[in-house]
């Protein structure tokens, strides 16, 4: 099949396409949604040995010069100040009620120096809505999203490859902290993050150095054995993340549901000083949430999918944000938005999956917690 | 390449029928399968419930998606494959053996006549690829 002209290619398009992936258009991105392997193995050699995943379309937004974080901590729900050298944090651009325009992470370099990583499909929103909060701030910014080639590598075995690769100590970088080094002497920015629930690295490397990278790292995990290293779609990304219980954008956060909803409190720092969307997020949480969103898994036979709604008592009352097999539980999950006062654990409900009242449980999140060694 | 048995009768929605006498066992094709990716769930009808050519009589779904099987032909159904309750990667592992999914009595045993061709189809799926 031949992908329409108009979509956008990451570098790594051509060897995607040489390794069999299936390629898919995603928000305007010509993206493998999987690859022979297939979803479950990719999604099972990830939690078990590692998985290497092409997240290059993600966007990347420069903001240097002496006021960086006062005036993106203005836009963000998390504290930037808190940031040392090094370090990267969860956060979410809000809008004035509170809801999300994007969630993102804030990697700090210096004081006067940011890296914003931002979803692929909103990277242009996003550079609107912050260039427009640019007043006569003492700031630079920059969308530097075609610069960089993002690589993930994720599972149990990701430090032990990556560090065939770099001189970079890898054991000493902490969770959600990074460093600027060498992987097979291509100059990176490595970030102990990701989107898979498991340890891992995300390395961020000239674009024109993407294929390079690529192929090094497949071949330093040994790409071909059984217990080597795989590369994995779209798919596999989305039911790794949805076992770990990650929000993904357009599913969980939208401009229409606020942070509090959708459990992410914890990156609301409503005492940090202003930011827009505190005042509508701080009466939010003085009045409580009208909905929320939980894990559920299905209880009886079916598949719950994005949008069904959620039946309570066989009232409609929520819908589902996303739903899918969950290959490593070996369970059917979802997660969905359901009143505040039918939100508790154990709760007995019902999926209407194309007509079929399927029953479900609500459950603690996340379903797939890894095992700290 | 997609495997396609000379000796099957083809849908246009991916369905294969082998025809026994007056019955037709019924699936879905390697090309089907490999376009829907790991099959995780079946769902089949019972046995005595009918149905006309075209019409949809199930739904597969892999990881990512849900789609309905059509009916190549009319007919009765007489037996389901119960093991794909349990095992429905045998749709991606054997499409058209241990994958099969129901047999049903054909109320018009020329109704397959219809259907395309080996050959046929495998003309369709390139032609729809391009």
């Amino acid at each position: 099949m031949s992908a329409a002209p108009a979509l956008k290619q990451t570098p790594l398009n051509a060897a995607h396409r040489r390794m069999g992936g299936r390629m898919v258009d995603f928000g305007g991105w010509d993206m493998p949604v999987q690859y022979p392997a297939g979803t479950v193995e990719e999604h099972l050699r990830t939690r078990t040995h590692a998985g290497l995943f092409d997240v290059s379309h993600m966007g990347e937004i420069l903001v240097r010069g002496p006021e960086a974080i006062p005036f993106v901590n203005r836009l963000v729900s998390n504290d930037a100040s808190k940031l040392v050298d090094g370090q990267a944090q969860y956060s979410a651009l809000t809008t004035p009620e509170g809801t999300v325009i994007d969630d993102l992470l804030v990697y700090r370099f210096s004081e006067d120096h940011l890296l914003l990583v931002v979803n692929a499909s909103t990277t242009e929103k996003d550079w609107d809505w912050i260039k427009s909060h640019h007043v006569h701030e003492m700031v630079e910014l920059k969308n530097v999203s075609q610069d960089y080639c993002q690589i993930a590598l994720q599972g149990p075995d990701a430090v032990s490859i990556l560090q065939t690769l770099t001189d970079t100590p890898l054991e000493e970088v902490k969770y959600y902290h990074f460093r600027e080094g060498r992987v097979d002497d291509v100059p990176a920015i490595i970030s102990r993050t990701g989107y898979t629930g498991e340890d891992g690295f995300e390395v961020y490397a000239a674009a024109d150095r993407a294929d390079r990278l690529w192929a090094k790292i497949l071949e330093a995990g040994r790409h071909g054995e059984p217990d080597g290293v795989l590369p994995c779609g779209l798919a596999a990304r989305n039911t790794l993340r949805l076992e770990a219980a990650m929000a993904l954008y357009g599913h969980e956060i939208t401009e229409e549901t606020t942070l509090l909803e959708a459990n992410l409190g914890w990156i609301c720092k409503l005492n940090k000083g202003d930011f827009t969307g505190r005042e509508a997020l701080a009466k939010q949480k003085e009045e409580g949430v009208r909905r929320r969103l939980v894990g559920f898994e299905m209880t009886e036979r079916g598949i719950a999918r994005d949008d069904q709604e959620v039946l309570i008592d066989g009232e409609r009352r929520g819908r589902v944000t996303s739903g899918s097999p969950a290959p490593y539980l070996k369970k059917n999950i979802g997660l969905a938005y359901v009143p505040t006062e039918f939100a508790d654990e154990g709760r007995q409900i019902q999926i209407d999956v194309r007509g079929r009242a399927v029953a479900a449980q609500i459950v603690k999140t996340p379903f797939y917690k890894r095992e700290k060694k | 390449m997609a495997n396609v048995p000379d000796d099957l009768h083809y849908s246009k929605d991916h369905e294969w029928v082998r025809v026994e006498g007056d019955i037709g066992v019924i699936g879905i094709t390697d090309h089907a399968q490999n376009s829907l990716g790991d099959v995780v769930y079946v769902e089949l009808p019972k046995v005595g419930d009918s149905f006309s050519a075209h019409e949809p009589f199930g739904s597969v779904e892999s990881v990512k998606a849900v789609s309905e099987i059509f009916s190549p032909v009319g007919g009765k159904v007489t037996e389901v494959n119960e093991a794909l309750q349990d095992e429905p990667e045998r749709v991606n592992t054997d499409p058209y053996g241990e994958g099969w999914m129901i047999r049903v009595r054909l109320t018009n045993p020329g109704e397959v006549d219809s259907l395309l061709s080996a050959a046929e189809y495998e003309d369709f799926t390139k032609a729809e690829a391009e």
